[in-house]
């Protein structure tokens, strides 16, 4: 445990845009540790004088990327370490790292057999998008549904890569809770108990749920799931803490 | 030692002031909020069924039933709240019994060192006994003047100011005496066993 929490300098490989408000950071490291999906990393960042400022960011790349990690951040208006992130930060500048880090909210290919169901509000799909790259590049079969909140079309993270993973298990549910473009054909509401009845329902009783949003979000999302007969030691939540869009989480 | 690292062009927000910033952990921001933090379901607990017991190494449990609790010497409490995940909300306001006064209840054997403190949802977390007595812990039941909300932890938490939040346990179904140390849920799961935060106590 000791090394990978040294921190240490890595690199700013490349940055790829991939909302109006959110950017992936691909770092790379001196000292790679492989993490498992779901971890974060503790970024750090130090002015002249010696102040500091510290948050988590959870990992959006594989396990398998080796010596590297991407980063998948919301800019929060008025935000410190995200505004600068994305104000600032461009390819080739260093930047300070701590990780990974966290034992709990960990899903990894071959050690948890259970169908997987994973529930996202906005950027909190980022450590699920760590588990369903971690799924394909591992060969996974595990049955895996993923149900994906968002704002309006334009706000979905990884839409694309998320359409070409589809099929070997993997199926994709978004929903649109502001806006639908034209033709939309999936959910247009938020997460309520019907939805989340309709996704799990090949599962029966047996599965692993990780919810990763908005605290009201994961809040309203595991009492459904708890509704639905699934065994609170079945959830593992995950919430971003004060920030837009997943605010007071 | 090399120059310390500075991160180009990085100024701050610095918010606060010089007064709020020096009682702020070092890697901590500060929040208006009240972030949640939860490895799992809130679970909704039904206060006829609610109890609170001190038990392990004493001379004879005790458990008090909701009613009985609400009968207990209560304070109000002004305290700066840490979490591990790098927030901090000073001068949080909460009502509760001190840990001390509930101890008034048992009688401690001398081999005890430390405490698991046990929740209603199967959480745990363990502290040496010198961080909850003299006034530096207590059960919490309101926070900013109204009932504890089940995502905070209520109707009960532990509150325990000095250390990292997740010590400060939701959901609290009583404490457990103990003669040797054993971690609890965030403890075994890489988290530092004791998380003071003016020494960082993140991760283990
Ligand atoms: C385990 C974990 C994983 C995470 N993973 C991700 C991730 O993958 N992607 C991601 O985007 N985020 C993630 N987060 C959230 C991230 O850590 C930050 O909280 C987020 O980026 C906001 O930080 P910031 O410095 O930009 O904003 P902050 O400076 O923290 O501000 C947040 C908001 O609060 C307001 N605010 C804060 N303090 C004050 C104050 N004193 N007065 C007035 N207003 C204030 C700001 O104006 C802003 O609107 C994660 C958090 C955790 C705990």
């Amino acid at each position: 445990m000791r090394q990978p929490l040294d921190w240490q300098i890595a690199t700013v490989k490349s940055i790829k845009p991939e909302t109006e408000k959110i950017k992936t950071f691909t770092l790379t490291l001196p000292n790679w540790t492989r993490p498992r999906a779901g971890q974060h990393y503790d970024v750090r960042l130090s002015a002249e004088d010696g102040y500091v400022a510290q948050r988590s960011y959870s990992i959006a790349s594989p396990p398998e990327q080796a010596g590297e990690v991407a980063l998948t951040i919301e800019r929060i208006e008025d935000g410190e370490v995200s505004t600068y992130m994305h104000d600032v930060l461009i390819p080739g500048d260093r930047i300070e790292l701590r990780g990974p880090i966290g034992g709990y909210f960990v899903w990894e290919a071959g050690l948890l057999p259970e169908p997987l169901v994973l529930i996202a509000g906005g950027s909190g799909v980022v450590p699920l998008m760590s588990m369903i790259r971690h799924r394909a590049a591992a060969g996974s079969m595990v049955p895996t549904r993923l149900l994906y909140s968002s704002r309006n079309r334009e706000d979905v993270i990884y839409y694309d890569e998320l359409q070409s993973l589809r099929g070997d298990g993997l199926e994709i549910f978004h929903t649109l809770t502001r806006s639908q473009p034209a033709g939309w054909t999936g959910y247009a509401r938020r997460i309520d108990d019907t939805m989340v009845k309709e996704v799990i329902a090949p599962f029966g009783k047996t599965m692993q749920v990780f919810i990763c949003g908005p605290t009201l979000m994961v809040e309203s999302t595991a009492e459904s799931l708890l509704k639905l007969g699934v065994a609170p030691a079945q959830i593992r939540t995950e919430r971003f803490g004060a920030s837009g869009t997943a605010k007071g989480g | 030692m090399t120059e310390p690292f500075v991160s180009r062009e990085f100024v701050g927000k610095r918010r606060g002031g010089a007064e709020k910033a020096s009682r702020l952990p070092p890697g901590q921001y500060l929040t208006e909020d009240f972030p949640v933090l939860s490895a799992g379901p809130t679970p909704r607990l039904d206060l006829k069924r609610w109890s609170f017991s001190i038990e392990g190494l004493v001379k004879e449990k005790v458990s008090w039933a909701w009613d009985d609790f609400l009968k207990l010497p209560a304070q109000n409490y002004t305290v700066d709240i840490s979490c591990v995940t790098k927030w901090t909300h000073l001068d949080m306001q909460w009502r509760g019994v001190s840990v001390d006064t509930l101890l008034e209840h048992a009688e401690l054997d001398r081999k005890a060192a430390f405490v698991t403190a046990f929740t209603h949802d199967g959480y745990t977390t363990n502290l040496p006994i010198a961080d909850i007595l003299n006034g530096r812990a207590f059960v919490a039941y309101q926070y900013d003047g109204s009932p504890l909300a089940p995502e905070h932890g209520g109707p009960a938490r532990l509150v325990v100011p000095h250390l990292y939040f997740w010590k400060s346990a939701k959901w609290v179904a009583g404490l457990r005496f103990m003669e040797k140390d054993q971690r609890g849920f965030w403890e075994s799961a890489g988290y530092h066993n004791h998380a003071d935060p003016w020494k960082e106590e993140r991760y283990s």
